[in-house]
């Protein structure tokens, strides 16, 4: 440890911007996005699978409200769902008394649950595209084999349709970690967070930001490679004969 | 026919000439200034031109028995007009900082706005028991001088929240989600109307104008580099008028905080 903060020392020597401490500060953000993006797109993804299958369901009572839900978080801007679980909720009488409260102190809560609550919405309706785009023939066949409505889910229609929803739930996890440049605006030291800290502190906005550009693609280069890693192992059976 | 046009033209001659002659003359000192500000400088409903800057201006220029006039200008083109010599001196709650002091020359300067350690009123808090504070929560409005005093005197021992807009920082003040806030004084007395009676918020320290080196030097009269001695003339009369007092009630006509420097 001693070693790479003098190696670090050395390198940075002379330079008045990137010291250790604002690297410091780069780091905290570097953890802060990747624990909130990570954690709400988990949960986010736990809470979307049975959605989905909600929100495919003929029963209008199941459907209809999942639908309500989805179109309103993707009918408003996340800025704005934050402003509302963050600043909105102090305003619900008695809120400080209650045994919530310790959660919604916390500004990384409040962006949790936004985050979360936002990109659970996008996940449904991606799933649930895939879902319809079922071929008929495979649901067919399964019942023709004698399997049950939710045998025929978690067999036939699930795997396919996850493997369907693989490129667009990819796009949408590189949309997340972008969207979450504003966790900082409910004071959360994200990596833009940081990147405004800087910025503020040296009056130097081409450092600080294209620095913070320069980490999120990277960021965003290992999601998309892991997500090539996944297409090819996972829609393998999708490529034309003899290729590669 | 004749006869009018060439009064005319010898009217506008004169008047001409005396236009350049009261320019010349050492004793009209114009002021360039970028109205409204208040409460520094903006006009009464009646248009006429007032407050502390303005009045204080007219009271050097009475202290230094020279007539003075107010030039508007807008902000982004005030150093030009001055060094295009529209005006002579700058008094328009310009701050001193080393960019503007390559080209202009500033007078000592005449004033700062404090800033403050601001909580709820039914919380206790010793800020000058320093160890008393660790851990609490502080907010701030980002990338302001506020921000720099806290992260520089008390980063190591508080936790800093740094918010987009002072309002943000009042919602979460009473929210509970803070504990303290360090506030510019003004910005608190429009935002929580901070030392009034119906408050929920009292104030727990000084008005705080120091470190120079985070708060700046404040606010200074502006002139050309070349004119120095009109600068000194600045302040002497400055020097002389905090001292009789008259910098006092000025002070405390407009506000009801210590802004002396």
């Amino acid at each position: 440890m001693d070693q790479l903060n003098q190696w670090l020392a050395g390198l940075l020597e002379g330079n008045v911007i990137f010291t250790p401490q604002t690297l410091g500060y780069y780091w905290t953000g570097l953890v802060t996005t990747s624990q909130l993006v990570f954690l709400s797109l988990i949960i986010g993804l736990v809470l979307a699978v049975p959605l989905a299958i909600g929100r495919s369901s003929r029963h209008r009572w199941v459907s209809l409200p999942i639908y309500v839900y989805t179109y309103v978080f993707r009918g408003t801007p996340l800025l704005i769902q934050l402003y509302i679980i963050y600043y909105g909720v102090v305003f619900v009488e008695g809120i400080q008394d209650s045994m919530f409260w310790p959660i919604l102190k916390e500004a990384f809560y409040p962006a949790l649950i936004a985050f979360t609550l936002n990109t659970a919405a996008y996940t449904t309706e991606i799933f649930r595209g895939a879902i319809k785009a079922t071929p008929r023939g495979e649901i067919e066949a399964a019942r023709a084999y004698g399997m049950s409505q939710s045998l025929t889910m978690r067999r036939i229609v699930l795997p396919s349709a996850f493997r369907r929803a693989l490129p667009a739930y990819g796009n949408e996890v590189i949309f997340m970690l972008h969207a979450s440049a504003i966790a900082s605006v409910v004071t959360l030291m994200d990596l833009t967070g940081a990147a405004r800290f800087v910025y503020a502190r040296f009056y130097a906005p081409f450092e600080a930001f294209i620095f913070v550009a320069a980490i999120y693609l990277c960021l965003t280069f290992a999601i998309l490679y892991l997500f090539r890693y996944l297409e090819k192992r996972l829609l393998a059976h999708l490529k034309p004969l003899g290729g590669n | 026919m004749r006869h009018i046009s060439l009064i005319l033209a010898a009217g506008l001659v004169v008047g001409l000439f005396t236009g350049v002659a009261q320019a010349r003359d050492d004793d009209t000192i114009r002021l360039g200034v970028d109205v409204p500000y208040e409460p520094f400088m903006f006009r009464t409903p009646d248009g006429e031109l007032t407050g502390f800057e303005i009045e204080l201006g007219n009271a050097v220029c009475d202290y230094l028995e020279a007539d003075c006039t107010w030039v508007e200008q807008d902000w982004d083109g005030i150093i030009p007009g001055l060094l295009a010599r529209k005006y002579d001196a700058i008094m328009s709650s310009m701050a001193i900082t080393e960019e503007r002091a390559q080209q202009v020359l500033f007078s000592e300067p005449y004033y700062t706005t404090p800033s403050a350690w601001i909580t709820a009123n039914d919380r206790e808090i010793d800020i000058e028991d320093r160890d008393s504070l660790e851990g609490m929560a502080v907010g701030v409005q980002r990338a302001t001088l506020q921000d720099n005093y806290v992260s520089e005197l008390y980063g190591d021992i508080v936790e800093i929240r740094r918010y987009t807009s002072a309002d943000d920082v009042v919602t979460d003040l009473r929210a509970g989600r803070l504990d303290l806030t360090f506030m510019d004084y003004p910005v608190a007395e429009s935002t929580i109307a901070i030392d009034t009676a119906g408050s929920d918020f009292k104030r727990i320290s000084g008005f705080i104008k120091e470190p120079q080196h985070i708060f700046g030097q404040g606010v200074g009269v502006a002139f050309r580099q070349r004119d120095r001695e009109l600068a000194e003339r600045f302040n002497e009369a400055l020097a002389a008028l905090k001292e009789n007092g008259t910098y006092d009630a000025l002070m405390e006509k407009y506000f009801n905080y210590d802004i002396k420097l």
